[in-house]
C-alpha cells in the first residue's frame, strides 16, 4: 500500500458495505425460513373443529381430532368433580400455574363449564396418548386409592380427571387445554375462543 | 477468534487455502467486463442449490401430484412463489451467464494452451447443466414439460438398433410417465448437482494451477518481480473480491428485476402451455424447448435430407450432437499463434462475428415454426439450413483460417489504463 | 415407421387447431388488479356461473376473501357452497364423470386459465357465443369453434346469432341480438371485464405484492450498488 491510501476511508467503506451485504443476506434468509412454517393447507386442515356433545352421558368420554391431535371431551359427574377438590396434596401442579391452558381453564376443573372437560390427549412427557381409567380403587389396577383419571402406558405418568399431573411421575406439567368455546349448549368449537383463532 | 483459527489451522490448512486461492492468488490486473461471469456463475449456482433445496421440501415428484404441488408452492406455502420464481428464472440466468462466460474464452483464447483442461472441464459442466435444466423442466409436469421430454427422449430412438430400447430404458416406460418423472427428480436434485459441485471445484483448482488468462492473451507469469509474483498480477483478494462484489449487485438487480416484475419474460422463461397440466390427449400447438436449447434444436430440425440410405432424423441427431461436441475440440482446432482477439487478423474476427450471429439467429428460429417466414424472403427452415453451414464452418474451417490469418505482435506487458 | 412419423410431426410442429384460433382478432380488455370492486363483482360471477362446472382447485376461498377485502360473513353467505369451509379449495360440486357424460370433456380447471390464455382471449371468448342448432349444446363460439361449453351467461347477454364470421372491421365477427338478456350490451361487457379481471387475479394472486416488494428490493440494491462501487474504486486506487 502506498502513502496516498486513505486507510480511514477505506476501513469505513469496507465496514459499511459489509454491513449492508449482511443486512441484505439476513432479510433474504427470511422468506426461506418462513417457507418452513405451516402452509395455508396445513392451516386449513388445522381449522377449528365443531364437536357435538348432545349425546355425551355423564361419566363418559369422546375422542375427536383437531390438528392431528386427539381431543378428549369428558362429561364429569358431580362425584367426580367433588373428588377433584381433595387431591391437591398428590398433584405436582394443582393450581395449573406451570401448565398450558387458556385463562378460563385455570381452575380445579380446568374447563369453562365445570362438568365438561375439553383437553388435548397428548402426554406432556414425550407425546404418547394416555389411556382413560375411570375405575375407582382396586378395580383400576392402579392401586387402592386411585380416584379415576388418565394413565400414560409409555412411561407411567398419571393424571386426574382434570388432566392434572401427579407428583413423582415423568410428565412435568398438566395436560394441555386447547382454546375452545361453546357455540350453544351442546356444540363446542375447538381451536377458537373469544381471543381469536389458535 | 485467532486462537480458534490457529487451533483449526494446525489440523486443516485454512490459511494456506485462503492464501493460495484468494489472498496470494495473483490474477492479471487488466480483467474487463467479460471476467465477471465466472464468479457470477458460482453465485447463480448457489442460488439454484438453495432455492432448489427449499422447493424440494414442498414439491411432490409424482405424475398425480406434481403439477398441483407446484401451484401449492405458488399459493399456499409462505413465500413459496418467490422461491419458485427465483429457481425458474435462475435456470435461464445460469445459461445467460454460462454463454457469456464461454464467449469470453472465444474472445481472448482462454481455452488455448495451457488451459485446455480448464476448458474441457467447463464443457463437461455445460453438458451436465443442459441435462440438469432438461430434467428440471419436466418436474412441474405442465403440458410443455411433458411433450418437451417426450420429444427429446425420442431423439434417442434415432440410434440404430439400440435406440428404441435405450429410450424405453431412459423413460422406464413406453411413454414419459410417473417413472420418468421420479427418476428425473432423482437426477435433478441429487446426482447432477453433486457431480457439478465437484467439477466446479476441480475447474477452479485447474485454473489456479495454470493461472488466469486475460484480455491480452499473454502469460503474466513470464515476467515476475523480485518476490516471484507476476508484475502484471494483483492479489485476487481484495482487488477482485471487491470488484466481483460490485458485479454481483449488478447481476442481482437484473436477476431480481426479472423475478419480481417479469418472471415469465413474455413466455421465454415460463411458457404459457406449462400452466396447464400434462395431458397425453392434447399436444401443445408448437412444442419448443426453452430458449437455451433452441440453437441446437434448430440444427436438429435443419437436417431434412436422408444420406447414405439412413433417414434424416438420424443425421439431425448426429449433427445436433456434433454441434456440442465441437466445443470440446476448440483448443486443438485453433492454430493461431496469438490467443486474444486484439491481436488476431480479420479472418478470425469475421468468423467469430458470423458464428455469434448464427448462434443467436438459430436460437431465435428454434422457437418458431419452420414453415413460417419470420425473417425475410425465405421460410425459417431455409434460414436455419443456411446458418447451419456458418455454425459448422466456424469450427471445421478453424484450422485453416486461424493459420492463414495475419496476426499482430503481442505486447510484453498487459494493456492497463 | 409410425414412431418416426409421430416424431417428425412433433419436431416440425404443424400448427394445430388451437394455433388457428389464436390468430383470430381479439377485443382488448383493460385489466386492473387494484380495482377491488371489479374483482369482487368478478368473483361473484365466477362463483355463480363458472364454479358449478369448473374448479379452481389450486385456490382457497379464504385467500380470495382476504385479497379482495371480502368479509368472512359475506364469503360464507354469497360465495361458498354449503358445507365448504373458508380454508377449502374452490372445487366444483359437479363430479368429473358426470361432466364428461354431459359435455364430452371434463371442464378444465380455471385457476390458471388467464396464464394459459391471454386476458383478451378470455374477454373475447365470453362475448362470442351464438345460437347454433347444429351443435350438441345448441351454442357455438366464433373464437373457439365447436366448443363443448354452452353459453352459461346467456341470461345476462341474451341470445346472439352470427351474421358474418369476419364481416366487421379487422375481420371481427358480426352478431345480432335475437333476444335481449337482463343486461344491456355495455353492462354485459363490463360484467365480462370484471370476470376476466378476476380470472387474471386468480392466475397469480400474489402479483401486486410481488410488484410492491420488487420496488423495495430494487431500492435496497440501488444503495448496495453505490456502496459496492465506492468500495471497489477505493481499493483500485492502489493500481493507478
Amino acid at each position: 500500500m502506498d502513502d496516498r491510501v486513505d486507510t480511514k476511508r477505506r476501513r469505513f467503506l469496507t465496514k459499511v458495505t459489509v454491513a449492508a451485504w449482511a443486512v441484505g443476506g439476513t432479510v433474504a434468509a427470511f422468506p426461506f425460513i418462513r417457507s418452513m412454517t405451516p402452509s395455508e393447507r396445513a392451516r386449513a386442515a388445522g381449522a377449528p373443529v365443531a364437536i357435538d356433545i348432545s349425546r355425551l352421558e355423564p361419566g363418559q368420554m369422546i375422542k375427536e381430532e383437531w390438528r392431528g391431535k386427539p381431543v378428549w371431551i369428558v362429561r364429569r359427574t358431580t362425584e367426580m368433580l367433588d373428588k377433584l377438590m381433595t387431591l391437591d396434596d398428590l398433584l405436582a401442579d394443582p393450581g395449573s400455574e406451570r401448565s398450558d391452558q387458556p385463562a378460563y381453564a385455570q381452575n380445579p376443573h380446568r374447563s369453562r363449564m365445570p362438568e365438561v372437560l375439553v383437553m388435548i390427549g397428548v402426554c406432556t412427557h414425550l407425546g404418547c396418548s394416555p389411556v382413560q381409567n375411570f375405575a375407582i380403587g382396586p378395580a383400576s389396577g392402579l392401586g387402592d386409592d386411585w380416584p379415576g383419571g388418565f394413565f400414560c402406558p409409555c412411561h407411567g405418568s398419571k393424571f386426574d380427571l382434570s388432566g392434572r399431573v401427579y407428583k413423582n411421575v415423568p410428565a412435568p406439567t398438566n395436560l394441555v387445554v386447547p382454546p375452545y368455546k361453546f357455540l350453544n349448549d351442546t356444540l363446542i368449537l375447538v381451536g377458537e375462543d373469544d381471543g381469536g383463532t389458535a | 477468534m485467532i486462537r480458534v483459527l490457529n487451533w483449526i489451522d494446525e489440523r486443516f490448512p485454512v490459511r494456506q487455502l485462503w492464501n493460495e486461492h484468494l489472498a496470494h492468488y495473483y490474477a492479471p490486473k487488466n480483467f474487463n467486463f467479460w471476467y465477471y461471469f465466472g464468479s457470477l456463475a458460482i453465485l447463480v449456482f448457489v442460488i439454484q442449490i438453495v432455492t432448489g433445496i427449499f422447493l424440494t421440501m414442498h414439491y411432490k415428484p409424482s405424475s398425480e401430484h406434481a403439477f398441483a404441488s407446484v401451484e401449492y408452492i405458488m399459493r399456499d406455502v409462505p413465500w413459496g412463489w418467490l422461491i419458485r420464481y427465483m429457481h425458474a428464472v435462475g435456470a435461464s440466468a445460469f445459461f445467460v451467464i454460462i454463454y457469456l462466460h464461454m464467449f469470453r474464452a472465444l474472445l481472448y483464447g482462454s481455452h488455448r494452451e495451457p488451459r485446455e483442461l480448464v476448458w474441457l472441464l467447463g464443457c463437461i459442466m455445460y453438458v451436465l447443466l443442459m441435462a440438469e435444466a432438461f430434467m428440471g423442466y419436466l418436474l412441474p409436469w405442465g403440458n410443455m414439460s411433458y411433450w418437451g421430454a417426450q420429444v427429446i427422449i425420442s431423439l434417442f430412438t434415432a440410434i440404430p438398433w439400440a435406440g428404441d430400447a435405450l429410450a424405453e430404458w431412459l423413460r422406464g416406460d413406453f411413454v414419459v410417465s410417473d417413472a420418468t418423472l421420479n427418476r428425473f427428480f432423482a437426477f435433478h436434485v441429487a446426482l447432477i448437482p453433486l457431480v457439478l459441485t465437484g467439477l466446479v471445484v476441480i475447474h477452479i483448482l485447474a485454473l489456479h494451477a495454470v493461472g488466469s488468462n486475460n484480455p491480452d492473451g499473454i502469460e503474466i507469469k513470464k515476467i515476475k518481480d523480485e518476490d516471484g509474483n507476476p508484475k502484471d498480477g494483483i492479489p485476487f483478494h481484495p482487488y477482485y473480491t471487491v470488484k466481483d462484489l460490485f458485479g454481483a449487485v449488478v447481476f442481482l438487480i437484473v436477476f431480481l428485476g426479472v423475478v419480481f416484475f417479469i418472471p415469465e419474460l413474455f413466455g421465454l422463461f415460463l411458457e404459457k402451455d406449462n400452466f396447464q397440466p400434462a395431458s397425453i390427449l392434447q399436444t401443445p400447438s408448437d412444442i419448443v424447448p426453452l430458449w437455451y436449447f433452441t440453437p441446437f434444436y434448430s440444427i436438429l430440425r435443419a437436417v431434412t435430407y436422408p444420406l447414405f440410405g439412413i433417414d434424416a432424423k438420424f443425421w439431425g441427431v448426429v449433427c445436433m450432437g456434433l454441434s456440442i461436441v465441437l466445443f470440446f475440440l476448440l483448443p486443438w482446432l485453433d492454430r493461431s499463434p496469438v490467443k486474444s482477439i486484439r491481436y488476431r487478423g480479420w479472418m478470425y474476427k469475421t468468423a467469430l462475428t458470423l458464428f455469434t450471429i448464427s448462434f443467436i439467429v438459430l436460437g431465435y428460429l428454434g422457437m418458431k415454426n419452420p414453415q413460417h417466414v419470420d425473417l425475410f424472403w425465405f421460410p425459417n427452415l431455409v434460414w436455419a439450413q443456411f446458418l447451419f453451414f456458418i455454425y459448422f464452418g466456424f469450427f471445421l474451417l478453424m484450422p485453416l483460417y486461424t493459420k492463414w490469418d495475419k496476426t499482430k505482435p503481442e505486447p510484453e506487458r498487459v494493456t492497463f489504463k | 415407421m409410425k414412431r418416426l412419423a409421430v416424431f417428425l410431426l412433433l419436431v416440425t410442429s404443424a400448427p394445430g387447431s388451437m394455433a388457428a384460433s389464436e390468430n383470430l382478432p381479439l377485443d382488448s380488455v383493460y385489466i386492473n388488479l387494484s380495482d377491488k370492486a371489479s374483482l369482487q363483482r368478478g368473483a361473484r360471477l365466477f362463483v355463480n356461473y363458472c364454479l358449478s362446472c369448473h374448479s379452481a382447485a389450486y385456490m382457497r376461498y379464504r385467500r380470495m376473501a382476504k385479497d379482495l377485502d371480502i368479509s368472512e360473513e359475506l364469503l360464507k353467505e354469497n360465495l361458498m357452497f354449503a358445507g365448504d369451509k373458508p380454508g377449502d379449495l374452490m372445487r366444483t360440486t359437479m363430479p368429473a364423470d358426470y361432466a364428461k357424460n354431459w359435455f364430452g370433456v371434463v371442464p378444465p380447471d380455471l385457476t390458471l386459465i388467464a396464464r394459459v390464455r391471454k386476458p383478451d382471449w378470455i374477454f373475447t371468448y365470453l362475448r362470442s357465443f351464438y345460437l347454433d342448432e347444429s351443435s350438441p349444446s345448441g351454442w357455438n363460439n366464433s373464437l373457439f369453434e365447436n366448443v363443448a361449453m354452452p353459453h352459461v351467461l346467456y341470461g345476462l347477454q341474451g341470445n346472439q346469432r352470427l351474421v358474418s364470421k369476419n364481416g366487421a372491421d379487422n375481420g371481427k365477427p358480426v352478431f345480432t341480438l335475437e333476444k335481449a338478456g337482463t343486461m344491456a350490451p355495455e353492462e354485459y361487457d363490463n360484467a365480462v371485464r370484471d370476470l376476466t379481471n378476476f380470472l387474471v387475479y386468480l392466475g397469480e394472486p400474489v402479483k401486486l405484492d410481488r410488484y410492491l416488494l420488487g420496488v423495495f428490493v430494487m431500492l435496497f440494491l440501488g444503495g448496495l450498488l453505490v456502496l459496492s462501487y465506492l468500495l471497489k474504486k477505493e481499493y483500485w486506487k492502489d493500481l493507478h
